[in-house]
């Protein structure tokens, strides 16, 4: 017997990051800014998302939105409540969102074409840890966590609090009676991905959300 | 918890690229793993031994090569290994650094084949593969 070391170096997850590059070209083709939304389950992402997609459509910007879920369509229906264009993902236990499964969707959409779009927002599976390796094509990362979950969420989740774009801090509303302390809370995200955009907001008062809208506004001018 | 999926990637690309050395048994998958990549080493293990069985890969030991995190300093300019994924400062200056230069990575580095002798270099280019009947 012979023993011989083959070198691959190739990334393990290569299939699904060769799918993201070519959604992001297709994203970028037809200038969608396209945004994937991380966070646990019970942050809020859906409450958040449904006030973002009514503002968005109030000033006359065309949004749509994927929803991942293990089962049912509930979020699919309420987003769908804004008026915009929404389409369910469900995973049926595997706990993230992946490259194929957004291209699957994407291609059966019927009446939704891609270049008539201004936002496409993807809700990836409640969870914040397997969606950080998998890649959708998307423009900007966002990780979001509310004022109920503890100030140490990203010291105890580095991999997506790094690897986002910008992070959105939800029910900003119950702050107090959560005894919520922002100054940690900000300090924390900022030293896991130093330089990170933050918004404060809250899906019932509206806080936060002319500051994310604008910010919005200003990516989708890079689109 | 998708190392199960991640086993099942590794299969696959090691499947594949083995077949290319016909009567190759795999005896070791060698990978490179971020401190960042967020992957359980223990749980991966675990779901090698699940993903790989019953495939041409079985059998075969995963050695993770586990990779801390490098950070680049804007403000000196030094890179930095840093202990852990807590914080991403500088060692030198103690500024916060967003320059990610190593961390990240799920990668397969190499694999060890076992081969039948056959009486020629194992050096080089795979073996034709020959004709079976």
């Amino acid at each position: 017997m012979t023993t011989r070391i083959v070198e691959l170096r190739r990334g393990i997850l290569k299939k699904n990051d060769e799918l993201a590059a070519g959604l992001r070209q297709r994203f970028t083709s037809a200038g969608v800014l396209v945004l994937n939304l991380v966070s646990s389950p019970g942050t809020g992402k859906t409450a958040f998302l449904e006030l973002t997609l009514r503002e968005l459509r109030s000033r006359g910007a065309k949004a749509a939105a994927l929803v991942g879920d293990l089962e049912t369509d509930n979020d699919a229906r309420r987003l769908a409540a804004s008026g915009a264009p929404v389409r369910q993902i469900n995973t049926h236990g595997i706990c993230h969102l992946d490259a194929e499964m957004v291209t699957k969707h994407l291609d059966g959409w019927e009446g939704v074409p891609l270049a008539g779009l201004n936002y496409l927002f993807i809700e990836n599976v409640g969870n914040l840890v397997c969606p950080s390796s998998y890649d959708l094509g998307e423009r900007i990362r966002v990780a979001l966590l509310s004022v109920t979950e503890g100030e140490d969420k990203p010291l105890k989740y580095p991999g997506l609090f790094n690897s986002s774009d910008a992070a959105v801090i939800t029910k900003i509303d119950l702050a107090a009676p959560c005894g919520f302390d922002r100054e940690l809370a900000l300090k924390n995200i900022n030293e896991i991905r130093p330089g990170i955009r933050i918004f404060e907001t809250s899906a019932k008062t509206g806080a936060g959300m002319e500051e994310w809208l604008a910010y919005l506004a200003e990516q989708a001018r890079y689109s | 918890m998708h190392e199960l999926s991640i086993a099942a990637s590794i299969v696959e690309a090691v499947t594949e690229s083995a077949s290319a050395y016909p009567g190759a048994r795999v005896k070791e998958v060698r990978l490179r793993v971020g401190a960042l990549a967020s992957i359980v080493e223990d749980s991966l293990q675990f779901c090698w031994e699940l993903a790989s069985e019953d495939s041409p890969v079985s059998g075969a030991a995963l050695v993770i090569h586990k990779l801390p995190v490098i950070v680049h300093c804007d403000a000196c300019g030094v890179d930095s290994e840093i202990e852990g994924v807590q914080s991403f400062r500088c060692l030198q200056c103690g500024e916060l650094a967003a320059d990610l230069r190593q961390g990240r990575e799920l990668e397969i580095e190499s694999i060890e084949l076992e081969e039948p002798d056959t009486g020629e270099s194992q050096i080089g280019a795979p073996n034709p593969v020959e004709e079976q009947l």
